[in-house]
């Protein structure tokens, strides 16, 4: 109950800042302290936002495809690879380092070979999202399955359980908390690596019309798409957790005793 | 009325890279006994549950299961470690399912012959709940189910009680001697706890030494189950002094 208060208050004040900084904003951009056209008030890009929203939906729709088909193969991808590795220690001492080092590529950098690599449909921004998203999966589920108790391995080799039995029972399900903080950050990942590719080169979607509107100058509809974009994140890693209660109801249990 | 041997373990030697852990053990277990293990921290007493569940293979020596050779085979005896290791992201009932799971059965047919033992053992009413609902206590019982699920011949327990607070383990260890008269599972449990071997145990082994060996064996003649007033009496002291003096 003091728990639940404490979080109210928290956020109260968060939004109470929030708040506080719209109001200072929409002042100096509003009394002209700021010229309009390199600040357009917050007023300014909500009516922005209204204005072009069928528009930004159905780019939005382009983006969300994307990342959505970008995330799906990274996860798949991410779970083959971590299995592999964590079955064989040949792949793992193999792998890890090009790992690691396909996190060290600067994503604006690969995007436009991407681009030249496989034209302006769907496949670099996919590309492009499964190397970013792919990391964080791949490691928090590497980490997920060393987790465990080296104990309970011990007890279910004394059951008599197979490698695959106790992949199946105490891995797997042990990696799945792991996997969820991976899959949040990576749900991120994937908007925002979707939108870059589709900067660099593309028909449709958020990254696209982001161009467009910064070569017209409209800075209310770049505030409002940014918007959009950050609100899109949220509510993916909202959905991420979501479907972790789901998928994990002993987490739930664990904070109401 | 002495019972058949179940359990033996013929000149058991385990060395660890070069270095003896345990030497020479021979020990058994007859049918429905309580064995206690006792010892002070580091004889062995945990490498030698191992041999004994098949975890390792010993460098030397033979264990026999109801007379058939299970040297170094794991999935023979149940053997409880020291942590209940109850698995947080499964329900009690699926926990205690698990040994039989492993051997192959349905879930159904687990859950179903799990259900039947719940009341048993005390645990009716928590099959849903996750582990971390419970107490220290019952999560000792659901291991201790578990541990029996496995395998109702023998059972190794290693330190079964020893994380629960004194008066938890008071009860518990009456739960214990009563599930164990109708069950006749037959255990060797270690424990560093001497009040505790000797109101739980038939007849305890002592170990000591490095490498570790079995130095002394005990009978404890009282008729099981013994009520916690047993610790009061002289004989119970008795027997407590002879230990004392045989772990010098």
């Amino acid at each position: 109950m003091r728990k639940r208060l404490q979080n109210i208050t928290s956020k109260g004040i968060s939004a109470a800042v929030i708040f506080a900084f719209l109001v200072i904003w929409q002042a100096l951009s509003g009394a002209g302290i700021i010229p309009k056209f390199m600040l357009p008030s917050p007023i300014d890009v909500g009516r922005a936002f209204f204005s072009e929203f069928p528009l930004l939906m159905e780019h939005g729709k382009a983006t969300l495809t994307e990342a959505f088909l970008g995330l799906l193969c990274g996860v798949l991808l991410a779970f083959f690879v971590a299995v592999l590795m964590d079955w064989f220690p040949y792949v793992y001492q193999g792998l890890y380092p090009i790992i690691v080092l396909t996190q060290t590529i600067p994503t604006i950098a690969i995007a436009p070979l991407l681009v030249l690599w496989m034209g302006y449909e769907m496949a670099p921004k996919i590309t492009l999202i499964v190397i970013t998203t792919f990391f964080p999966i791949t490691i928090g589920l590497l980490d997920g399955f060393r987790s465990g108790d080296p104990d309970a391995a011990d007890l279910f080799k004394a059951m008599g359980a197979s490698k695959w039995q106790i992949f199946r029972y105490m891995k797997l399900p042990g990696s799945l908390g792991h996997f969820f903080a991976g899959l949040r950050v990576s749900a991120a990942y994937s908007i925002v690596g979707a939108v870059i590719s589709e900067w660099l080169g593309g028909y449709y979607g958020l990254g696209v019309y982001m161009v467009r509107v910064k070569k017209s100058y409209s800075f209310d509809k770049m505030f409002a798409v940014i918007f959009l974009i950050s609100a899109i994140s949220l509510l993916l890693m909202r959905l991420v957790d979501l479907l972790k209660e789901l998928v994990m109801p002993w987490e739930r249990v664990k904070e109401e005793k | 009325m002495e019972q058949p041997v179940i359990l033996k373990a013929e000149h058991i030697t385990h060395r660890y890279e070069k270095n003896p852990i345990i030497e020479d053990i021979c020990l058994h277990l007859n049918q429905g006994e309580i064995v206690g293990l006792l010892g002070v921290s580091g004889v062995g007493k945990t490498t030698l549950f191992h041999v004994l569940s098949g975890l390792l293979t010993p460098t030397k020596g033979r264990i026999f299961l109801a007379g058939e050779d299970i040297t170094g085979k794991a999935g023979h005896i149940s053997y409880m470690l020291q942590k209940d290791l109850l698995l947080p992201y499964a329900t009690v009932l699926d926990n205690i399912c698990m040994p039989r799971r492993m051997k192959g059965m349905k879930k159904k047919e687990a859950r179903r012959e799990a259900e039947a033992l719940l009341e048993e053992f005390g645990l009716e009413g928590c099959q849903g709940k996750y582990p971390s609902q419970l107490s220290g206590g019952m999560r000792q019982r659901a291991a201790l189910l578990r541990t029996y699920l496995f395998s109702g011949q023998v059972a190794l327990l290693d330190e079964p009680f020893s994380a629960l607070d004194a008066i938890t383990k008071g009860e518990i260890h009456q739960w214990y001697l009563n599930v164990m008269e109708n069950i006749r599972l037959s255990t060797i449990f270690i424990t560093h706890d001497i009040d505790e071997a000797i109101l739980l145990s038939d007849r305890i082994y002592m170990m000591s030494g490095k490498p570790g060996r079995i130095t002394a064996e005990l009978t404890i003649n009282k008729p099981r189950p013994r009520g916690q007033e047993y610790m009061l009496t002289g004989e119970f002291l008795e027997y407590k002094k002879k230990i004392l003096e045989l772990l010098k």
